[in-house]
């Protein structure tokens, strides 16, 4: 028992060596914080534009909404990655009926060509080549066929010419006015390229085999089932054309947002020397212990933040800054309850034993009711509420840990070497 | 100590700091931001001052709602429209910045009024749910405690102070909404949520060490353990509220102004969740608890 108990705080000093270096260094040069590309920082500190658009399906039937949804996701974050934004989010969402698109672009600075780009429906096209050999996508000229002629595509097993080894092929189905096109096209073009282009882009050229009458046309090429699966939601793009509509915006400036993370990180720092004083005045040399396992909980947190990772918002700071109050609020209780028991007339060592066994109730208790609101606020928010309701409940267990285990290992040390 | 004797002072006091909250909140109501009510929300900055008139013109030409401004200090000036685009906003400022070439967009932010409405109904139902939770969750955890005592009293006392710091929060941004101009959004929702958590987390000091007294004091009246209880757990109570406080009021002081609000609301619940726990949630539970273990005797 004394063994494992000795060795821990060792154990941690190794951890905290190996993992925590560079968090150590934040500490101490609040600039390298920012630059750390580890920890995710959010748009209201990092600047951007944050969208909600409203995906109006109501011109899709029942089972393909699935499909359009998807399809919408994938093309707008195509057309996002288009836009050469770092670190851009597109998020689909279920917010009662309505299915919702959460798109971030931080650090974007032409927000209404961003606007233009994302919020067009997507054009699927169909060309024929308009020269023997084509090369480019200038060598090809429209047909007239376009995906709102389309009416689903999927991924099927069989079928063309991989009908014996069971391959995954695209199959795409035409609607009547389609099939007609379709089959217009393919006899003039039996042996040649028939390419479909979404948004100008060329997503598949596949050659014609036959004429094909019945709207029901298959793509057959040595596809793996991702493959056939990403064709599929990129045709589906055009076939599903799912308008959308912009309910939520925000933009914020990245130099409000840097100032902002100064202040805060000024304000936690300023906090923190004022706890580390609190405990050590109250409290002496376990005050002490206790704020080393408080930078100890700093540390543990902050990797936490990165290992998720935890998006770092203003909120979110602000609660992290809180929990470092909340932190020590397991050390006061045991500590006072210590004195009293010490008062009752114990023995220091069994005086400690007995608070640590005696405070935890009320430690249990108290913090299981804060993460209840907690996981509360974390089901009830979105973005920067989320961020604080997350860091809140890090914050909370890295503290039941680190004023329980940690203080209690650096304790026993201490009134075992006395 | 004997807190119980003076709990009608305690209860009168109280009541004096919620009733004008109280009142403002039935007159005024509070005044909700965008994220509650939709619309859209400007902030522009200039080098030199911009006149009011400025703005109202220019939006009245473009046939924009502008409802209010305020002036933020650092020629920085917060408008508040009906729901605008992007290209509405473009076209605004650009006509802004004929006049004022320095012109710069620091925020812009529309919340359609479908959001808006939403918010506002996940609001009320966190707080029902987290109160609704509170009370099971204290229930199950004090369930041991001896006959004749009821661990939902327990629960119940530790929410009916829970209401009492929601409410005082609550009054209080309804009057500095009225005076000030100070606005409830989202994150104040967030820490109403978070000073409901931990004024529990207060009362639940109490009760466990009313808990642990219970056995330990059988001949003493349900009034003299919870007063005794109480006396016991007073510093701690005091300093794990004081550590939160003392690192709320660095971030009111040194940190960004846009958490400003959100940090007083953290600092006033807190607070007042120290002195219900102490002051309300106990006399409570003693009022709720002593008829019945007087029958019992």
């Amino acid at each position: 028992m004394f063994a494992i108990v000795a060795n821990m705080p060792a154990q941690l000093q190794i951890g905290s060596n190996k993992f925590f270096r560079p968090v150590i260094n934040l500490n101490l040069l609040g600039r390298h914080f920012y630059r750390d590309l580890d920890f995710k920082l959010g748009l209201d500190l990092r600047g951007g534009t944050h969208l909600v658009y409203q995906i109006d399906v109501s011109q899709v039937s029942g089972p393909d909404v699935d499909q359009a949804i998807l399809a919408t996701r994938n093309n707008i974050e195509r057309r996002v990655n288009l836009l050469g934004v770092s670190e851009s989010l597109v998020q689909t969402s279920l917010v009662g009926q309505d299915h919702r698109l959460l798109v971030e672009l931080p650090g974007v600075s032409n927000i209404q060509q961003a606007l233009d780009t994302i919020g067009q429906t997507a054009l699927l096209e169909f060309k024929e080549a308009a020269v023997a050999t084509p090369s480019s996508p200038a060598d090809f000229k429209s047909t007239g066929l376009t995906g709102v002629d389309l009416r689903l595509a999927s991924v099927q097993f069989g079928g063309g010419q991989s009908e014996l080894n069971s391959q995954p092929s695209v199959s795409l189905d035409f609607n009547s006015e389609g099939a007609k096109k379709f089959a217009d096209i393919t006899k003039r073009n039996i042996g040649r390229t028939v390419a479909i282009f979404l948004d100008n882009e060329l997503v598949v050229a596949p050659v014609v085999q036959q004429e094909i009458t019945d709207g029901k046309a298959i793509i057959s090429g040595q596809y793996t089932l991702d493959e056939a699966k990403k064709l599929t939601i990129q045709l589906n793009a055009g076939a599903l054309p799912v308008p959308i509509k912009i309910i939520e915006q925000r933009n914020i400036g990245a130099t409000l947002g840097n100032e902002s993370v100064a202040k805060s990180l000024f304000a936690g720092i300023v906090g923190f020397v004022l706890i580390c004083l609190f405990m050590f005045v109250n409290y002496g040399l376990k005050g002490l212990l206790a704020d080393l396992a408080l930078l100890i909980y700093i540390l543990l947190s902050l990797a936490i933040f990165k290992i998720i990772p935890v998006t770092l918002t203003l909120a979110g700071i602000a609660g992290f800054i809180l929990s470092l109050g909340m932190a020590v609020d397991a050390n006061i209780l045991i500590f006072e309850r210590m004195k009293e028991e010490i008062r009752w007339g114990r023995p220091q060592a069994a005086a400690l034993e007995l608070a640590f066994h005696r405070a935890w109730t009320s430690i249990r208790d108290s913090n299981v009711s804060s993460l209840i609101t907690a996981s509360i606020l974390f089901w009830f928010g979105s973005g920067s509420i989320r961020g604080f309701a997350l860091t809140l409940i890090v914050g909370i267990l890295m503290s039941l840990f680190s004023a329980i285990t940690v203080t209690r290992t650096l304790l026993r040390a201490v009134y075992s070497v006395k | 100590m004997r807190f119980i004797k003076y709990k009608w002072f305690f209860f009168g006091f109280s009541l004096l700091l919620l009733i004008p909250g109280l009142i403002s909140l039935f007159l005024n109501g509070l005044k909700l931001s965008v994220d509650f009510t939709g619309g859209s929300l400007l902030e522009v900055q200039s080098s030199a001052p911009i006149p009011t008139e400025d703005f109202f013109s220019i939006a009245q030409s473009k046939e924009l709602e502008l409802s209010t401004i305020q002036n933020l200090g650092n020629n920085s000036y917060l408008l508040r429209l009906k729901p605008l685009t992007q290209e509405q906003n473009d076209d605004f400022k650009k006509t802004l910045s004929e006049k004022y070439p320095d012109i710069k967009e620091n925020r812009f932010e529309t919340v359609g009024p479908v959001v808006g409405a939403e918010l506002t109904r996940k609001a009320l139902m966190a707080v029902g749910v987290a109160s609704l939770f509170i009370i099971i969750y204290i229930a199950w955890s004090f369930r041991k405690i001896p006959k004749p005592y009821s661990s939902w009293k327990f629960g119940a006392s530790a929410v009916i102070a829970l209401l009492h710091d929601a409410v005082f929060v609550l009054g209080l941004f309804s009057i500095l909404g009225h005076y000030f101009k100070v606005e409830v959004d989202s994150l104040f929702v967030t820490a109403l949520l978070t000073v409901i958590g931990f004024s529990v987390h207060d009362t639940i000091v109490v009760f466990d060490r009313v808990r642990e007294n219970l056995p330990k004091m059988p001949k003493s009246s349900f009034e003299a353990i919870v007063d005794f209880s109480l006396t016991e757990t007073l510093a701690r109570s005091l300093n794990t509220s004081l550590t939160v406080v003392l690192t709320l009021t660095a971030l009111l002081l040194f940190g960004g102004e846009s958490i400003r609000w959100f940090v007083v609301a953290l600092l006033v619940g807190i607070v007042s969740g120290t002195y219900s726990s102490i002051f309300n949630a106990s006399p409570i539970l003693v009022m709720w608890e002593t008829p019945r273990s007087k029958k019992d005797k």
